[in-house]
C-alpha cells in the first residue's frame, strides 16, 4: 500500500494555486462513466421511486399510496416476503451444509473447480429458462410428474393439483421450488469463503484443551460462523425478493410483490389509475435498503474472521 | 486420513453422501430439460415414451420458419446487445476503475459504493424508471432492441465490476505503472504493455459473466417490450413447448463451458503462479 501514499501528493495538489492542466484532463477521463451511471442508474432509480408521490399529471400527491390499503396487494407482498424468507432459510441451510461438505477440499482442485463454475451459473439460472426446467420436471407433464403417478398410481398428486388450485408449480408456494434452485448455489458461493476461513489451528487448540468435536463446533466453529451465515441468509432474502423473471414465466396471474409492479404498468392505460407502480417500487427499495444495511452490518462483523 | 479429525473437516464418506445427493437433485431438472426435448409422440395407455432428435430437427424445417423467426431474431438481437453491453463494460467501468486505482484512489470507496447500487435496487424497481428514459432514448436513437445495452449495462455493473476490483487489487497497478514510467513508457504503453495484460483474467471473467448475464437477462426487455432471447423464448413456448425448452438446453450448456473456461483459466493461472514460487525457492 505504499504506492497508494506516494501518489496521493500528486492528487492532493489543490492548494498550489492554478489547477494543472494534466489534472484536469484527468478529471475528464471520469466524465463518461458518471454522465452514464447518471442517465441509467440515478434518474431512472430517482424517477421509478419518486413516481409515486406524483399523478399523471406531474402533481404531487399522497393518493397513490392508497393502493396499500388494497388487501390483494397486502397479501401479495405478505407472500413475497414470506417466499424469500423460506427460500432463504432452507437455502442457507442446505448450501451450508454443502459447504460444509466442501471443508478440506484443495481450493484450485477439478472438483472445487467444477462445484465453482456450476454454482454461478445455477445462481444466475433464474428466469424463463428455470421456469422451462421446472415445468418439464414437475409441471403437468413433468417426467416426475408422471413418474409418481404411473408407479404409485396416483393421479392427483400435488404437482397436478395442490391445493385444488391446480399444479403446485403455477403457485406461489410452488415457487419455493425453482427458487431454491438458485438460491442454494448463491448460499455456496457467498458463504464457502467463511466456511475456508476456519483455521486448523483452532480445531488442533480445541483438541489439546480437551474439546470434543461438538465442542469445537458449538464453541468455536458456530460462534464465528455466525454472521457470515446470517449475513449470507439476508442475501439470499433479497436475492429472492427483488427477481421477478421465474415468477413472470410460471404465474401470469400475479401472486407475489414484483408482478404486481407489471400489473400497474400495463393497467395505467385505464383511466383513474395512479401511479401505482411507483408506490410499488417504493416499497420494494426500502425492504431492500433495510435488507441490505443489515447484510452489510452482519458482514463487517463476519470480515473480522476473513484474513 | 489416518490421523484422528480434529478440525471442522467431514469424513471422506459424510462428503461423498451430501455432494452425491445434492449433484443428483440438481441434476434432475437439467435431466427433465434433456428429456424433454428428446419425446417424440404422445404415448398411449401406458406404452412407453419414444424418444428421438425429431424436434432439434423440426427448428431448421423451412416450414416452421415462421413459428421461429422471431425467436431466431431474439437470439440475434440479444447477441448484439450482449457485444454491445461489453464494450459499455470495457470502454467505460474498465478505464474508469484504473484511472479511479491510480489517480483518485479516495474515490475507490464510492465507485465501488455506485457499482454495487443495483444489488439493492432490484431491476423490477428500476424499469419503472427506464420507463420514461427510454421514451427519450427512443427519441434519439429510435426505438431498437438494441438500446436495451444502456439499461442491461446498469444491471451488469456488480457482476463486472467485482473480477476486475478483485484483480486490481491483487497487482499493485501503482506500482507497475510508476516503474514502467521510469522506464521511459508512455502512458498509452503503460496501459496497453503493463496494466491490461495483467488484468486480462478479471477481464475476461468480467466479460464472460456480462454475456451470461445478458443472454438471461427477461425483465428489462419485457417490461420495454422489446424481442430478446428470453422475451422471444417465452413466446415459442406458447405455440412450440418444445423449441423453448430446446433452446434453453443450448444457452444453458454454452453458459456452462463459457464458466467452465473460466474456471479452468483461474486454476491454471494460480497453478503457474505456485509452480514459480516453487521454483523461486
Amino acid at each position: 500500500m505504499t504506492a497508494a501514499v506516494t501518489t496521493a501528493p500528486a492528487t492532493t495538489s489543490r492548494g498550489a494555486g492554478k489547477p494543472s492542466r494534466r489534472r484536469s484532463a484527468v478529471w475528464l477521463g471520469l466524465t463518461p462513466f458518471a454522465v452514464y451511471v447518471l442517465l441509467f442508474l440515478a434518474i431512472p432509480a430517482v424517477l421509478a421511486v419518486a413516481s409515486g408521490f406524483f399523478d399523471k399529471n406531474g402533481v404531487f400527491k399522497w393518493d397513490n399510496f392508497q393502493t396499500l390499503a388494497d388487501p390483494n396487494v397486502q397479501s401479495d407482498l405478505i407472500a413475497s416476503v414470506w417466499l424469500s424468507a423460506v427460500t432463504a432459510a432452507l437455502g442457507a441451510i442446505i448450501g451450508a451444509v454443502i459447504c460444509y461438505a466442501l471443508i478440506g477440499t484443495n481450493p484450485n482442485g477439478w472438483l472445487r473447480t467444477i462445484i465453482d463454475s456450476i454454482s454461478s451459473v445455477l445462481a444466475q439460472f433464474g428466469g424463463v429458462m428455470l421456469a422451462f426446467a421446472f415445468i418439464t420436471t414437475i409441471g403437468q407433464q413433468g417426467f416426475i410428474t408422471l413418474w409418481v403417478e404411473k408407479t404409485f398410481g396416483w393421479a392427483d398428486n400435488p404437482f397436478v393439483s395442490f391445493n385444488n388450485n391446480g399444479p403446485l408449480l403455477y403457485q406461489v408456494a410452488g415457487l419455493t421450488v425453482p427458487y431454491l434452485y438458485f438460491q442454494i448455489p448463491l448460499m455456496v458461493l457467498v458463504f464457502m469463503p467463511a466456511m475456508e476461513g476456519l483455521k486448523t489451528t483452532w480445531g488442533e487448540a480445541n483438541a489439546t484443551l480437551g474439546g470434543t468435536r461438538f465442542t469445537y463446533w458449538t464453541r468455536i466453529a458456530a460462534p464465528v460462523l455466525a454472521p457470515a451465515f446470517f449475513g449470507s441468509a439476508i442475501l439470499l432474502f433479497a436475492n429472492a425478493f427483488s427477481s421477478y423473471a421465474t415468477a413472470a414465466a410460471l404465474i401470469s396471474q400475479g401472486g407475489i410483490f414484483p408482478l404486481d409492479i407489471k400489473g400497474a404498468l400495463t393497467s395505467e392505460t385505464v383511466v383513474g389509475k395512479g401511479n401505482d407502480a411507483g408506490v410499488y417500487a417504493l416499497v420494494m427499495v426500502v425492504v431492500m435498503i433495510l435488507v441490505m444495511t443489515a447484510y452489510s452490518l452482519l458482514d463487517r462483523r463476519a470480515s473480522r474472521w476473513r484474513q | 486420513m489416518s490421523a484422528p479429525r480434529v478440525g471442522a473437516a467431514p469424513s471422506k464418506t459424510v462428503r461423498t453422501i451430501i455432494l452425491v445427493i445434492a449433484g443428483v437433485i440438481f441434476a434432475l431438472p437439467i435431466y427433465g430439460l434433456i428429456e424433454d426435448s428428446l419425446r417424440e409422440g404422445e404415448p398411449v395407455n401406458g406404452a412407453p415414451q419414444q424418444y428421438g432428435f425429431q424436434h432439434y430437427i423440426d427448428l431448421f424445417n423451412p416450414a416452421n420458419e415462421a413459428t421461429y423467426d422471431g425467436l431466431f431474431q431474439g437470439v440475434q438481437n440479444s447477441l448484439v446487445i450482449a457485444l454491445l453491453t461489453v464494450l459499455i463494460v470495457l470502454l467505460l467501468l474498465l478505464p474508469t476503475m484504473i484511472l479511479v486505482e491510480l489517480k483518485f484512489v479516495r474515490y475507490r470507496r464510492l465507485l465501488e459504493f455506485i457499482c454495487l447500487i443495483p444489488i439493492t435496487i432490484p431491476t423490477v424497481v428500476l424499469v419503472v424508471g427506464f420507463i420514461p428514459v427510454y421514451s427519450v432514448v427512443a427519441q434519439v436513437f429510435g426505438s431498437t432492441p438494441y438500446t436495451l445495452a444502456f439499461a442491461v449495462g446498469v444491471i451488469v455493473l456488480p457482476y463486472a465490476y467485482r473480477p476486475i476490483a478483485a484483480n486490481l487489487q491483487a497487482i499493485d497497478v501503482a506500482t507497475l505503472s510508476e516503474a514502467a514510467r521510469s522506464l521511459g513508457a508512455g502512458w498509452l504503453g503503460v496501459l496497453w504493455r503493463v496494466i491490461l495484460p495483467n488484468l486480462r483474467r478479471g477481464i475476461l471473467a468480467a466479460v464472460f459473466i456480462t454475456v451470461a448475464v445478458v443472454l438471461g437477462e427477461y425483465t428489462i426487455a419485457s417490461f420495454l417490450s422489446q424481442n430478446t432471447f428470453q422475451t422471444a423464448l417465452l413466446l415459442v413456448q406458447q405455440t412450440d413447448p418444445y423449441a423453448g425448452v430446446i433452446f434453453a438446453v443450448i444457452a444453458l450448456l454454452f453458459a456452462m463451458i463459457l464458466l467452465l473456461i473460466l474456471g479452468r483459466l483461474g486454476s491454471s493461472e494460480r497453478v503457474r503462479r505456485s509452480r514459480r514460487k516453487a521454483r523461486t525457492s
